[in-house]
């Protein structure tokens, strides 16, 4: 699908300057969403204050459940949502690990649900800092998963992620991230879009469900036997296995509505993220390749051109689509590439960084597939700097030039030499 | 006092279900839902309610079942009620939660709690069995001292945890306690709960053939015993006002109670019953009945 | 209006509609059903819409409320509560095949 370049009428639109937790916010308040049930958490709970402040303004008309747990939250938004209303939340970190039990639970009952998630590390030990763990840990559930990069994205990725979730198609809930405090504190500006354009381009829910017609009696997710179940001429319904390949194969074909919907939301309001699944720079001659996502892509941006200075090939390829994980449009974009440097600012503890590994498994089978180097990053909220991305491409080409592959993983930023004589078991003793 | 023929004729449950042959439960669920009416939905978290509604593509209600993880149906609950108030139907369905006696006082204590302190207009059913009994008879926090279950061979230790006590220190408008062998009280306490707006409680025993260990055709009997000993009483208290119902009041004098062993004898889980646990099952009787008595005094 | 088609997009989540006899002709739980003796049986006799015990505590809603009261043997489980409840000692549970 092509994109005509428009001039936006920067005259219809606000321009404000938020935080990504109001950005996100506002978002909500303009996809009319119905209900609303959050918990705070550290760094989300501008969010959820910000949508208390719309309600008791009359800005936006819909139910807030503050309820007492997120394990609650998400109970309480599949209830709505099943009932028919459309409704979104935010969480965190352990927020979104209280609410894993209710996640299969909104996918497999295919109710389009936004959750958006300020990422923030998974304790122990105990942190309140940004960094990817939450956003990876939940990747088998049959959520779609988006990660932002600046408060704008966050704010547009939120309205396109409605009308996604909601495309009779797909049926699926969504998860739409980015980095606690880098953007859920930061101010940027960002364009808030006039209502009725955003009502044009998001129309009003059509639940597949929506039990509060009582008219229609429907038992909703009741136990599911292993086989397909025969009542005769009363009717033929699925197993479980039925409903699970159902499930997969609307995730795996959302990719195409994914594109289309930012393309068609790119067409009218004149901003877009790449093709909306990832993001490039410098990409298309480079033959080393960055692959990051949220911050740290963020962050490798600003040394591209540093790093092409020094003489070095190099370009950025930002991820924004997690799940459904883009396997053949990556395949196709890195075929040509010699060395992908990934750095992951999360880790799939026993195995590698997860970008690396999923990348890895992606581009298997390509006739001439590319080196590939991962680096685990800026976890529990260490900076990630221009010089720790710098030092990851220089190992990489080395490690690659003399073809040592290795499995084990290689942190960047740690600070170990610094521990002087740090020893756990004498930590206690004396005084 | 409701009167046998008051009740609407219309079932609400079709008849060939999963409950066991002479399920309390099944009797419980099918008088609310007499009371209840074609506009409702209803949410029921893991239970034997669960296999009652039946498997995958067919169900057994006439009215609409959202099922949940077991330890959500407070939520649940609310979300219902959330999304019916944003849509202005808030007035027209009834939302109803119907949970056993693990979903409500052990795992699901929480989202409960959490619902009725939001004020959520809903009511909360819990039909006790006194044990997790669809997963096999294992105990919860409500099952009596002294029973039998698969997790407590020896009888259990502890004491029933006091449900009903817990929603009245909520302060919500309507808490009450009801029985499946007084249908009639039963029905008369789901019209009285839908009157009222707000969260509405009721704690509902319900007597289980193969958990208790009696024969399926003693089901009332055996609930009627746990009235006429004083064991359960059947009350309710609306906007903090005790009121004992009709069929406990004279059980109010000691001497028409009959003994506690009278209930614990028949059923097999409480064989292996000492002589010091019936004692203090009887004593049990007569503090809660000491109690009664002082709360109607005082009202 | 996007198509679907697809065999996977006629395929949401696990629902159901209602039907009789979900755990199928749960009158072969039971060998023994209640077999109603109208001479005995109040409203039988009576001709008066009264007891109907069988009625009010039947788990299974099997019993209609009529003059006099109908059991559906095809479901009825056999528990044996109407026996036990009847006030007049109407109903005995006896061996009965179903056609």
């Amino acid at each position: 699908m092509t994109i005509t370049k428009k001039i936006p009428d920067l005259t219809k639109r606000k321009t404000r300057i938020l935080t990504g937790n109001h950005a996100a916010a506002h978002a909500l308040r303009q996809a009319r969403v119905g209900v609303i049930a959050a918990y705070p958490i550290t760094p989300q709970s501008p969010v959820v204050e910000k949508i208390a402040e719309f309600i008791s303004e009359g800005k936006l008309k819909a139910r807030f459940v503050k309820v007492e747990s997120e394990h609650s939250a998400l109970a309480v938004c599949c209830a709505a949502s099943a009932t028919g209303s459309r409704v979104g939340t935010a969480t965190s970190s352990h927020g979104l690990m209280y609410m894993y039990e209710l996640l299969p639970w909104a996918s497999g009952n295919r109710l389009p649900i936004i959750i958006n998630l300020a990422t923030r590390a998974t304790g122990a030990p105990w942190s309140v800092w940004t960094d990817h763990q939450d956003f990876i840990t939940i990747r088998d559930v049959g959520w779609i998963q988006m990660f932002c990069m600046d408060n704008q994205e966050i704010y547009d990725t939120n309205i396109q992620a409605f009308k996604i979730a909601e495309d009779p198609r797909v049926f699926l809930p969504a998860i739409v991230a980015y980095d606690g405090y880098i953007l859920s504190h930061t101010m940027m500006p960002v364009s808030i879009e006039k209502q009725d354009k955003i009502d044009e381009f998001l129309p009003p829910l059509k639940h597949h469900i929506n039990l509060s017609d009582v008219s229609v009696v429907k038992g909703i997710d009741p136990v599911t036997t292993p086989h397909i179940r025969d009542r005769g001429n009363e009717g033929t319904v699925p197993g479980y296995f039925e409903y699970r390949y159902a499930m997969q194969k609307a995730l795996e074909n959302s990719i195409e509505i994914i594109m289309d919907v930012h393309d068609e939301f790119s067409e009218k309001f004149g901003r877009s993220y790449g093709n909306g699944i990832y993001k490039t720079y410098l990409a298309e001659d480079a033959d080393i390749l960055i692959f990051a996502m949220g911050s740290v892509a963020s962050q490798a941006r600003n040394v591209i051109s540093k790093l092409r200075k020094d003489g070095l090939n190099v370009g950025l390829v930002s991820l924004k689509l997690f799940r459904p994980f883009p396997s053949s449009q990556l395949r196709e974009l890195f075929k040509n590439t010699n060395l992908v440097v990934v750095f992951d600012r999360d880790i799939g503890y026993g195995y590698e960084g997860v970008l690396s590994y999923e990348l890895k498994a992606a581009l298997y089978g390509l006739k001439q597939a590319p080196f590939i180097k991962g680096f685990i990053v800026g976890l529990g909220g260490r900076d990630v700097t221009d010089q720790h991305i710098t030092k990851g491409v220089t190992k990489a080409i080395k490690e690659s030039d003399e073809e040592i592959i290795s499995t084990k993983t290689d942190f960047l930023g740690l600070k170990l030499d610094d521990l002087g004589d740090y020893d756990q078991k004498e930590y206690f003793k004396g005084g | 006092m409701v009167k046998l023929m008051e009740i609407p004729d219309e079932e609400f449950i079709y008849p060939g279900t999963r409950a066991c042959a002479g399920c309390s439960m099944a009797l419980i669920y099918r008088i609310a839902l007499k009371a209840l009416g074609p506009k409702t939905i209803i949410t029921v978290p893991a239970s034997c309610l669960t296999v009652l509604h039946g498997m995958q593509g067919f169900c057994t209600t006439k009215v609409s079942v959202l099922h949940t993880p077991f330890a959500t149906t407070g939520a649940s609950a609310s979300g219902i009620v959330a999304s019916l108030e944003d849509k202005g139907l808030a007035d027209e369905v009834n939302v109803l939660a119907f949970a056993g006696d693990g979903g409500t006082v052990d795992i699901g204590i929480q989202s409960l709690s959490g619902a009725v302190e939001r004020g959520t207009n809903f009511i909360y059913a819990c039909y006790d069995n006194e044990a997790y009994m669809n997963t096999g008879v294992q105990r919860s926090g409500s099952t009596p001292p002294g029973a039998y279950s698969t997790t407590t061979p020896n009888g259990k230790i502890g004491y029933k945890k006091n449900m009903a006590k817990i929603m009245e220190a909520h302060g919500i408008p309507y808490v009450a306690t009801a029985i499946s062998s007084y249908p009639l009280d039963l029905y008369e306490k789901f019209k009285n709960a839908m009157k009222i707006k707000g969260p509405k409680y009721i704690h509902i025993l319900a007597p289980c053939p193969p958990g208790w260990g009696y024969n399926p055709k003693d089901s009332i009997e055996i609930g009627r015993l746990a009235v006429q000993t004083g064991f359960w009483p059947l009350y309710e208290v609306i906007d903090g006002k005790f009121i004992l119902s009709k069929d406990s009041q004279r059980f109010l004098d000691p001497t028409k109670r009959k003994p506690i062993s009278e209930y614990l004898n028949i059923q097999k889980r409480f064989k292996n019953i000492s002589d010091e646990d019936i004692k203090n099952h009887q004593n049990y009787v007569e503090e809660q009945w000491k109690q009664i008595k002082k709360r109607i005094e005082n009202d | 209006m996007v198509d679907t088609k697809k065999d996977y997009q006629k395929i949401l989540g696990s629902v159901q509609k209602p039907v009789k006899g979900e755990a199928g002709k749960t009158g072969t739980w039971s060998p023994k059903k209640p077999i109603i003796d109208l001479e005995k049986c109040i409203p039988a006799k009576s001709g008066k819409p009264s007891c109907f015990n069988c009625w009010l505590y039947c788990p299974e809603a099997v019993v209609t409320r009529t003059i006099p009261p109908e059991i559906d043997l095809e479901y009825c489980k056999g528990c044996g509560i109407c026996q036990e409840e009847c006030p007049v000692k109407a109903i005995s549970m006896e061996e009965v095949t179903i056609e």
